[in-house]
């Protein structure tokens, strides 16, 4: 790989980059390398606050990372560490204090429809607009679809989540995993140049969790749309990324960045991937005594 | 004394069985017509009314005297002859155009006020200060200064109306919008919507039930605002509403047609309130489970 990768070289420390050596498995390099995609996200130095009606606190320090096209990338980190706020920024919601959002070349200064954001909360769907109306709405007001367009649009995103059945019925009768579907369909349908989904099935049970996590990795076999996702969760890091920034505790600074696109499902519970949880487990926390 | 000897449970056989089909059972039969009818309001509210309108009765037979409280049958009559002869009919029309134009006044300002409110801290101070000022006013206090402003008219009356709905209005609409979750506001804003357009397409029915609310009271503040600011001032150029039929049918004692005009008010305001306040709960609010 290392070569290959344009991304694996960057890391932010030298101590983080020996670590991150160290632990790396070294496989033999692919025969043909396939064509890979360009840069699309950087996120160059950009450290973050918020503010409190009492006090200003840093969120995250002087974090930079690249995001490449048709990326799966995870940023992972203990609670508290500003990973959301980081995704709150790429999305526009957050203004850096310093450093800069790329978005192809261009600096983001705001919301905008080529970043959809999919929350975890399920408030994030309109309660008064149907399954279909919730996919069609952005159609219709941020990308000016006629009626019929968003419409069939909307309908055709239903289908590939399996909601079609249930375009017509408002979200309060749905369950958590489906309203997160909606959610995961009305932002595809905005075909945005970035997914953002921050911590997306943090409130489901365990049994739907992983039913959505392999949702989303058909989905994006299907489509192969730039994800950024956000968890604190180290399995569904390394199940649903092919790369993982892992991020300090409070205030957050970059730790490491990792390779994950190896494991899937089917490698949980194998002696590899219980060696990489260990691995980042003890990045994330080592750094936690180390503070203290 | 025996020592406690540590109990574990047994191991038993595991097992496993295919599942059998439910059969005749019903999963989901509808109500019997019985406790359909007993989970309805309107049967025990009838009843409420009757027992009401049989103690009056039994009362103003007791009394025996028909100045002071004329008997259910009286009043009824009266309400009766009051609708034939039409003069019932043509005061609540005038009552009623009046109290139209002047909510629907206090409405829009209640939304202007609400709207700079949320986009605009000033806007958010202005709408405290002022509710806080006006609110605890009554309206009817307010009349002797609209008369010295705007004379004897329809001018005076649409003032007071117009305070009498503004301020609850303002207030619970304010509260319904800083009550929409962060995550709805924050996927409006990803959409593009800001503004006005935030306000209407988001906001407003995100807040609707605390809107609803207001509505309803200020409902019933217009209106008794109206039938005390009517008993008050009387008929411009001859044409009195229902607060002047009551007046004036009590100079001339009579009671019964005091009384109807009375019923006439309540009658409305049921029938305001069941109809038209009722029926935009359930096509609204209650349909997208925000509100039971």
């Amino acid at each position: 790989m290392g070569a290959a990768d344009p991304g694996v070289s960057r890391v932010s420390t030298d101590a983080a980059r020996d670590l991150a050596d160290a632990i790396r498995p070294r496989p033999a390099e692919p025969p043909a390398v396939p064509a890979t995609s360009g840069r699309l996200l950087a996120i160059d130095r950009v450290s973050l606050e918020y503010r409190t009606r009492e006090r200003v606190v840093r969120a995250a320090h002087d974090v930079s990372f690249d995001v490449y096209g048709a990326d799966r990338f995870v940023l992972l980190g203990p609670s508290g560490c500003g990973k959301s706020t980081l995704l709150k920024a790429v999305a526009g919601f957050v203004p850096p204090v310093s450093g800069t959002i790329w978005l192809d070349g261009e600096p983001v200064r705001g919301p905008g429809t080529d970043r959809i954001v999919v929350f975890q909360e399920f408030d994030q769907l309109p309660p008064w607009k149907t399954v279909l109306q919730n996919v069609a709405f952005p159609l219709r007001v941020a990308k000016q679809l006629g009626r019929r367009e968003a419409h069939d649009l909307a309908l055709h995103t239903l289908h590939k989540v399996g909601l079609a059945p249930f375009a017509h019925a408002y979200p309060h009768t749905l369950s958590g995993g489906m309203k997160q579907r909606v959610a995961i369909a009305r932002a595809l349908a905005m075909q945005p140049r970035v997914l953002l989904m921050d911590e997306p099935f943090a409130a489901l049970d365990a049994l739907t969790r992983r039913r959505m996590q392999e949702e989303l990795l058909r989905l994006w076999d299907d489509v192969r749309f730039t994800l950024l996702f956000v968890t604190h969760s180290i399995d569904e890091a390394l199940v649903v990324g092919n790369r993982i920034l892992l991020l300090s505790p409070h205030p957050g600074r970059v730790r490491a960045e990792l390779n994950s696109h190896q494991h899937s499902h089917e490698s949980v519970g194998g002696d590899a991937f219980r060696d990489r949880v260990a691995d980042i487990h003890r990045l994330l926390f080592d750094t936690a005594e180390v503070a203290q | 004394m025996t020592t406690p000897v540590p109990l574990t449970p047994p191991v038993r056989a595991e097992y496993e069985r295919p599942l059998e089909p439910v059969g005749d059972l019903a999963v989901d039969a509808p109500l019997p017509f019985a406790k359909r009818l007993a989970s309805q309001s309107w049967p025990r509210r009838v009843l409420i009314a009757l027992v009401l309108i049989a103690v009056w009765e039994a009362l103003a037979r007791a009394m025996n005297n028909d100045l002071m409280l004329p008997t259910f049958g009286a009043t009824l009559a009266a309400f009766v002859q009051g609708l034939v002869s039409g003069e019932l009919l043509q005061r609540t029309a005038v009552s009623m155009s009046v109290l139209v134009r002047g909510y629907l006044l206090g409405v829009a300002c209640a939304f202007v006020l609400t709207s700079l409110a949320v986009s605009t801290r000033i806007g958010r101070d202005l709408l405290s200060m002022l509710t806080a000022m006006f609110n605890p006013l009554p309206s009817i206090a307010l009349l002797p200064l609209a008369l010295l402003w705007f004379g004897l008219g329809t001018g005076s009356l649409l003032f007071v109306l117009v305070h009498a709905v503004l301020w609850p209005l303002a207030l619970n609409t304010y509260s319904g919008f800083r009550a929409v979750p962060a995550t709805l506001r924050m996927t409006g804003r990803n959409y593009g919507l800001t503004g006005l357009r935030h306000v209407v397409l988001i906001l407003v029915p995100a807040a609707l039930p605390a809107i609803l609310a207001g509505l309803r009271v200020g409902w019933a503040f217009a209106w008794r605002t109206l039938i005390a600011a009517e008993l008050v001032f009387g008929a411009s150029s001859g044409n009195g509403g229902l607060g002047w039929y009551i007046f004036q049918n009590r100079n001339e004692l009579y009671t019964d047609r005091v009384f109807a005009g009375l019923a006439a008010v309540i009658a409305i305001g049921l029938l305001v309130e069941q109809l038209v306040f009722d029926t935009l709960e359930r096509v609204t609010v209650r349909r997208w489970g925000v509100q039971s």
